[in-house]
């Protein structure tokens, strides 16, 4: 047993905390906000530098070839630091569903580029029913020659505003069983049809509805096999659970320590406030919810790097766990901050809201219970 | 980072797996429950005959005492052995041994103990001899340094004087570890003792207490001008909050616990399914929480061992193992009595009790869980100003 960071792995950590120090202030995660595309792509291209777009591609594409642990480790930098853009959207959402059924075609012309900083992809996979499940594919994309004719709407579309491509989930034949008949597109984001419109978020990150109207798109876009396209989209947001949970890691992480300095620093009563023990035991209730995110996070990103059989039980877990445990720990931030937490000035209210986002991103607690409770056979 | 075993920790599991496979009967493995014993008798009672022969097997391969030196009879593991045996033994259901004797007495002695306290009293340890711990007083809980009960020194002896309280296993103990005030003019930390009591001594007079399950764990015990020779002294006079407070180098993260949680869980369900048929979605969420949460307690009881195995003291980290997983203690129990609905107030003994009333006793032993050894709130206290560093005043 070994539950700290290889060699790589530290340096990759110390690494990226050093540079998004330096990159990815707070002035910028609040210019964001604002900003319309919602990333800096001067950023972007430096994280290319880096190889982090290809961090999880094989070598022979272009990347890195590293595996999902060191993405675990990457993304919990990104939550300490808010860092803004479509990261997640490209990495997760993109890159893994063409790694796990794309062509050798599409990969070739895909994943070099993504990795070089030259794309950014995302996944359209909600809908107005809001459904996480295979039910919630409803788009229909009906065969017409050599195409598919794509029509309907996409909803909550992280960073498609933005994006060259989209993984599009659409419904290719109506079954009895729902996780039959749905298939995957890749989507080249501009073509006629496509209107986006950007929503205005609790965590002014960037999603968008998404409107299809007869967009027309080439069979040789197929990604993977036509009406098998469900359990790809599964496996992709058992990933993008575990990912967002170590996103929230690093950001309850960060928004601990911050909340422990200011019960330090905080006079009242001519003493600090950290001295009571009203706020001594938030702070050890906090101390210990985000040990139990850590923990959890990095046993779920481990059972996916490892291939293990319940990888899916451990990152449900985890993703039900971090949810709840991440918010408690920000509820207890705004707390120990008092009014100046409750302003926009102060940094304290970017984690608490961006929390909210990262809780309901591929299920919240009560999602991924259900599935827990599916697989313990209850 | 790897949660798999080192070639050197896989191969003692399997040594340890290999002989619980031989050893451990199931006539044994259903004397326990993760919810505890299965029994109407709720006071301590002498182990059965089979239980014995499994403490003597236990003996025999030297893990009655795994984290004890070798040359005391002990196996002298490290705290990550200590972890898997632990584990293993919790996943097979296996009974633990344990104890004052075992885990506080025996080790205390070791660290602090003359040689000839070590050869007169460390063997009688390991043949179960039963000891208890006179710490808390009436007056004195949390706040255990402010502890009144006096030993006055007469002649090559002490003189104790002075009352404890929530003693485990008073009324079956036959030594005593005891703290007690030698010197009242100094500090509150500074003028204590630690002693070893014979409870058989003139002037002891033990008191039962039943608790609100039902049970008679704990007792009072009256120390009347009890005297206790100089030899029974451990470590130096007015040093006993400093033996007392010794961190021992064994295993402590709460896997055992961690592990019957899952069970106890995974018993839940069991039971929700045949009491209920099917369950609504409330508390389907329900059993499935608890059942991350005492997956959430096996990785802190992981954190702990990790620590340890680095040679670290996980200081924070253990008091974290030990409040959360005593929290989850009563939020299964909890639930257990959810599930129950009406029966759940049928307690042991009832006609139509489930489980013969285990969960409605478990409802009300595990209150006690919060406050023994350590109350949450003395935990949090600990985390905050130990762990965290925040300021005292």
């Amino acid at each position: 047993m070994d539950l700290g960071l290889n060699e790589q792995q530290q340096m990759l950590r110390d690494f990226a905390r050093d540079f998004l120090e330096k990159e990815c202030p707070e002035s910028l995660v609040r210019a964001m906000e604002e900003d319309e595309r919602g990333y800096s792509p001067e950023l972007w291209r430096k994280m290319a530098e880096q190889g982090w777009q290809g961090l999880i591609i094989p070598e022979e594409y272009g990347g890195v070839g590293m595996g999902f642990l060191e993405l675990a480790v990457l993304l919990e930098e990104f939550g300490r630091f808010l860092v803004p853009g479509p990261f997640i959207s490209t990495v997760v959402l993109g890159a893994i569903p063409i790694l796990e059924a794309g062509s050798e075609e599409q990969k070739q012309q895909l994943l070099p580029r993504i990795a070089q900083g030259e794309l950014i992809l995302t996944m359209a996979l909600l809908e107005p029913s809001a459904r996480l499940d295979a039910q919630g594919v409803q788009m229909a994309a009906r065969p017409q020659g050599e195409a598919f004719i794509l029509s309907g709407t996409k909803l909550f579309v992280p960073d498609a505003h933005v994006s060259d491509y989209m993984v599009v989930a659409a419904r290719t034949r109506q079954a009895a069983d729902p996780t039959e008949g749905v298939t995957l597109f890749l989507v080249d984001s501009r073509s006629p049809g496509i209107k986006h419109e950007l929503l205005k978020t609790i965590a002014a990150d960037k999603q968008c509805a998404v409107t299809f109207e007869e967009v027309q798109v080439p069979r040789a876009s197929v990604l993977g096999e036509v009406d098998r396209g469900w359990p790809v989209v599964q496996r992709v947001m058992t990933k993008a659970a575990v990912a967002w949970s170590a996103y929230l890691l690093g950001l309850a992480q960060m928004d601990f320590e911050i909340s422990v300095q200011y019960a330090k620093d905080r006079i009242q009563f001519g003493r600090p406030i950290g001295s009571f023990q009203a706020i001594q035991h938030k702070c050890a209730d906090m101390a210990i919810d985000v040990d139990g995110c850590r923990f959890i996070t990095y046993r779920a990103a481990w059972a996916l790097a490892e291939g293990e059989p319940d990888a899916e039980l451990w990152a449900s877990m985890a993703k039900a766990w971090v949810s709840e445990a991440s918010r408690r720990v920000v509820a207890h931030g705004q707390q120990i901050h008092g009014g100046i937490g409750f302003t926009k000035e102060y940094k304290i209210q970017l984690y608490f809201r961006r929390q909210k986002m990262a809780e309901l991103m591929f299920g919240d607690a009560d999602f991924h219970r259900e599935r827990v409770a599916e697989l313990m056979g209850i | 980072m790897d949660f798999k075993d080192s070639p050197q920790e896989a191969a003692f599991r399997q040594e340890v797996r290999d002989f619980l496979r031989r050893e451990l009967t199931p006539s044994l493995r259903r004397e326990i429950t993760p919810f505890g014993p299965v029994t109407d008798q709720r006071e301590i009672v002498d182990p059965s005959p089979q239980m014995r022969a499994w403490w003597a097997k236990l003996r025999e391969r030297r893990w009655l005492a795994p984290h004890w030196p070798r040359e005391y009879g002990g196996a002298g593991l490290s705290p990550i052995e200590q972890f898997i045996l632990k584990e293993e033994m919790a996943l097979a259901r296996a009974p633990v041994p344990g104890g004052i004797g075992l885990n506080i007495a025996g080790p205390t002695i070791i660290v602090h103990g003359t040689e000839e306290q070590k050869r007169r009293y460390l063997p009688s340890i390991l043949a179960g001899e039963v000891w208890c711990q006179g710490f808390s007083e009436p007056e004195v809980g949390s706040d255990l340094a402010s502890l009144r009960t006096r030993a006055i020194k007469d002649g090559d002896d002490y003189i104790i004087q002075g009352e404890k309280i929530w003693i485990t296993g008073g009324h079956r103990g036959r030594w005593m570890i005891l703290l007690a005030r030698t010197d009242p003019e100094a500090p509150k930390h500074k003028g204590l003792s630690f002693f070893i009591l014979d409870m058989q001594a003139p002037g002891v007079r033990v008191q039962p207490i039943l608790n609100m399950a039902d049970s008679l764990e704990f007792t009072q015990v009256i120390l009347d001008d009890v005297r206790v020779p100089r030899e029974n002294l451990v470590g130096e006079e007015n040093r006993g909050w400093y033996v007392a407070t010794t961190t021992l180098d064994f295993e402590r993260s709460f896997i055992g616990e961690a592990i019957g949680q899952r069970q106890a869980v995974e018993d839940l369900a069991r039971l929700a399914l045949e009491h209920r048929g099917s369950l609504p979605p409330s508390l389907r969420y329900e059993l499935a929480e608890r059942y991350i949460e005492a997956t959430v307690a096996k990785l802190l009881a992981y954190q702990v061992a990790w620590l340890q195995k680095q040679g670290l003291n996980p200081n924070r980290e253990a008091t974290q193992a030990k409040l959360f997983s005593t929290e989850l203690s009563q939020r299964i129990a909890r639930t257990g009595l959810k599930l129950l609905g009406f029966y759940g107030q049928l307690g042991p003994g009832s006609p139509r009790a489930p489980l013969n009333g285990l969960l409605t006793y478990l409802y009300l032993e595990s209150v006690k869980d919060t406050i023994a050894g350590g109350t949450s709130e003395v935990m949090r206290n600990v985390i905050a100003l130990r762990g965290l560093g925040l300021p005292r005043v």
